[in-house]
C-alpha cells in the first residue's frame, strides 16, 4: 500500500489550488475589467472586484458604439461570423476526411498510393509556410472577404483522414459482406452502417476542430479586410490598435470573453470528447 | 494494412476522394509550389517585372544579419515555452494525480485555457502587464521592478513566453496526466513496499516511464512555439520592441504582406518548410519508437 498522509495531501492541495489561481487569473481579471466603466480601469491599480455596469459593457461591445479608439464595430456581428466560419471548417473538414478515408480504404482504384501520399504531406504544409501564395490564389478567385475564403484554403484535413482511416480498418468485413447479402450499394453501406459507426471519433473530431476554426487568426487576418467579415479573434485585435491610455480596456475584455465562450463551452460540456480527440487526432 | 473485401466501381473512389484532392491542390500544393518558384525570383516593387535569380534570395537571407537574429529569437523563445510550460504542467499534473477530492473540479479549470485562442490570451495578458494600467506591472513597480514591455526586450520577450505557456499548458497538463495514470498501480507500491518515499518514486518510477509522453509534448510544444504563436506576437509585441521578438512566422508574415518582398518572404517560405518537414520526420520517426529505458 502507498502510504497517506495529511501533510501531503495539503501539499498536492496547495499546489493545485495555487496553480488553478494562476490559471484563472487572467480570466478573472478580464471579467471584473468588463463589469467597470473605462475610466475606473484607467485609475491604477484597477479594481479587483466586480462593478456594476456588466450589462451597460456587454450591450456595447455585442451592438456596437458611436466612438472609440479602435474598431467599434458590434461583436455580435462578429461573433457570427466566427461561427458559420467555425461550423464550416469544422463539418467540411469531418466530411470530406470521411469520404476520402471511404474511399481509401474500400475502393481499388489506380493511384490510390498517391492520393494517400499527398494527403499525408499536408501535414507538412501548415498556414504559417505557404501565407503569401495562398493569399494570391484566394485573391485570384475573388474569395477575398467570404465565407468561402475564410474557410475552404482551411478544409484539407490529414489528421482527421487517418483517424478514419485507422478506425474504418477495424470496422470487421462481415459488415461489408452482410451489407451486400442485403442488397445494400456502397453509398448505402457508407451512410447506413460506416457514419453511423463513426460516430465517437465524429464527436471527438468536432470538439477539436471547432475550437481550431474558431480560434484561426494568422489566415482571418489575411482573407478579411472589411470590418463586416471580421471574425471576433480578429476584432479584438483591431480594437487594441488604440494604445493603453485610449482602449476602452472594459470593452475589450467584455469582446475577450465573448469571444473565448463558445470554445469554452464546448470544452467543458463536451469534456469527455474533447480528451478523447486530443489523444486521437494526436497518434 | 488492406482490407479483403472491397467494393467495386470505376467512378465512385474518384467522385468521393475529388473534393479533399481539389482543396488541397488548389490550396496546399500549388501555393507551396508557388512560394517555391517566387523564392528564386525577384520582383520590383510593383510587380510589373521578375527576373530569375537562382538561390540569390537564400544567400541574400542568410547574410541577412536580421533574420539570423530572428532564428536566435525563435530559438530562445522555443526552448523557454517548451521547457517551462513542461516543467509546469508535469508538476500540475503529478498532484492532481494524487488529489482524489475535488480532481474534477481543478482539471476543468486546468484546460480552460486551451479553448481560448491566441490572439485573446495575448490580450489579455498585455492588460495585466500593460505599462500604465496594468495590475501585475503596478503590483511589480512596488518591487521596484518597472516593467515595460513596449521599451524592454527582455520584459517583451517574456511577456509572450508566459502567455504562450498559459495557452499550452493545459494540452500538456492532459498528456501527462493520462501517461501517469496509465501507471499500473503496482509499481508505484512495490517501490513503496521497498522504502521509497514519494519523491524517489516520483524521479525511479514515475519519470521514467512518463519519457515517451515527455518527449513526445517536447516536439508538439516546439512546433507550437515556432508556428501556432503568431497570433500571441502580433497581438501582443508586432515583434517589438524593435525587432527582438520578431519570431521566423512573424518575419515572413512581416517581410511579405507589410514590406512587400515578395521574393525573400516566399523564400524565408521554404526555409520554414525545411523546418516543418524535418520536425515531422522526427515526430514519426522518434516518436513512434516510444523513448524509454
Amino acid at each position: 500500500m502507498v502510504e497517506r498522509s495529511l501533510t501531503r495531501g495539503i501539499l498536492a492541495h496547495f499546489i493545485m489550488v495555487l496553480g488553478v489561481v494562476i490559471v484563472a487569473f487572467p480570466l478573472y481579471l478580464a471579467f471584473v475589467a468588463s463589469t467597470h466603466t473605462a475610466q475606473e480601469i484607467v485609475q491604477a491599480p484597477m479594481p479587483l472586484l466586480p462593478g456594476s455596469h456588466f450589462w451597460e459593457t456587454y450591450k456595447a461591445a455585442l451592438f456596437g458604439r458611436d466612438q472609440g479608439a479602435g474598431s467599434t464595430a458590434p461583436v455580435a456581428r462578429m461573433m457570427w461570423v466566427s461561427f458559420v466560419s467555425a461550423m464550416v471548417i469544422t463539418v467540411g473538414k469531418i466530411a470530406i476526411s470521411l469520404m476520402s478515408a471511404f474511399a481509401i480504404v474500400y475502393f481499388r482504384f489506380p493511384f490510390k498510393g498517391l492520393c494517400f501520399w499527398l494527403i499525408f504531406v499536408t501535414l507538412m504544409l501548415p498556414v504559417e509556410v505557404r501565407i503569401g501564395p495562398t493569399y494570391q490564389v484566394v485573391s485570384d478567385l475573388g474569395m477575398l472577404n467570404s465565407y468561402a475564403g475564410l474557410t475552404v484554403p482551411l478544409i484539407a484535413s490529414a489528421t482527421a483522414t487517418f483517424l478514419f482511416r485507422q478506425f474504418f480498418l477495424t470496422v470487421p468485413d462481415e459488415l461489408v459482406e452482410a451489407a451486400r447479402m442485403d442488397g445494400a450499394g456502397p453509398m448505402r453501406f457508407f451512410k447506413d452502417v460506416l457514419v453511423p459507426l463513426s460516430r465517437t471519433s465524429i464527436a471527438a473530431l468536432f470538439v477539436i476542430q471547432f475550437i481550431y476554426g474558431w480560434n484561426q487568426y494568422l489566415w482571418p487576418l489575411l482573407a478579411t479586410t472589411s470590418e463586416d467579415m471580421y471574425p471576433v479573434v480578429i476584432g479584438i485585435k483591431r480594437m487594441i490598435a488604440g494604445g493603453d491610455g485610449q482602449n476602452e480596456w472594459n470593452i475589450v475584455m467584455a469582446t475577450a470573453l465573448l469571444a473565448m465562450l463558445p470554445p469554452a463551452l464546448v470544452v467543458i460540456l463536451m469534456q469527455k470528447w474533447f480528451v478523447k480527440g486530443l489523444v486521437d487526432t494526436e497518434k | 494494412m488492406e482490407k479483403r473485401v472491397r467494393f467495386k466501381s470505376a467512378w465512385l473512389p474518384w467522385l468521393l476522394i475529388a473534393p479533399q484532392m481539389a482543396v488541397i491542390v488548389v490550396f496546399f500544393f500549388w501555393p507551396a509550389s508557388q512560394a517555391l518558384v517566387q523564392s528564386m525570383q525577384l520582383q520590383d516593387a510593383f510587380g510589373t517585372s521578375t527576373e530569375w535569380v537562382g538561390l540569390e534570395n537564400f544567400r541574400r537571407l542568410f547574410e541577412d544579419p536580421g533574420y539570423i537574429d530572428s532564428f536566435k529569437t525563435t530559438a530562445f523563445f522555443s526552448v523557454l515555452v517548451a521547457t517551462s510550460g513542461i516543467v509546469l504542467s508535469l508538476l500540475l499534473a503529478v498532484f492532481a494525480d494524487r488529489v482524489v477530492k475535488g480532481a474534477m473540479f481543478y482539471k476543468t479549470l486546468l484546460i480552460l485555457p486551451y479553448a481560448v485562442a491566441p490572439a485573446v490570451a495575448a490580450v489579455l495578458w498585455v492588460f495585466m502587464f500593460s505599462p500604465s494600467l496594468g495590475v501585475v506591472s503596478y503590483a511589480l513597480g512596488h518591487f521596484g521592478i518597472d516593467w515595460n514591455h513596449l521599451l524592454n526586450s527582455g520584459q517583451a520577450m517574456a511577456l509572450i513566453v508566459m502567455a504562450s505557456v498559459w495557452k499550452q499548458i493545459s494540452y500538456n497538463f492532459l498528456f501527462f496526466l493520462a501517461g501517469l495514470q496509465s501507471i499500473p498501480k503496482s509499481l508505484i507500491e512495490a517501490a513503496a513496499i521497498d522504502g521509497a518515499g514519494p519523491l524517489r518514486r516520483f524521479w525511479t518510477v514515475q519519470f521514467p516511464l512518463l519519457s515517451p509522453t515527455t518527449f513526445f509534448l517536447l516536439v508538439i510544444n516546439v512546433v507550437y512555439a515556432f508556428f501556432d504563436t503568431f497570433a500571441i506576437v502580433d497581438a501582443a509585441t508586432q515583434g517589438g520592441p524593435g525587432k527582438d521578438t520578431a519570431i521566423l512566422v512573424y518575419k515572413v508574415y512581416y517581410d511579405g504582406f507589410k514590406a512587400m518582398d515578395l521574393g525573400g518572404s516566399a523564400a524565408q517560405s521554404v526555409v520554414l518548410m525545411l523546418i516543418v518537414v524535418a520536425l515531422t520526420v522526427v515526430q514519426f520517426r522518434y516518436v513512434e519508437k516510444k523513448v524509454q529505458y
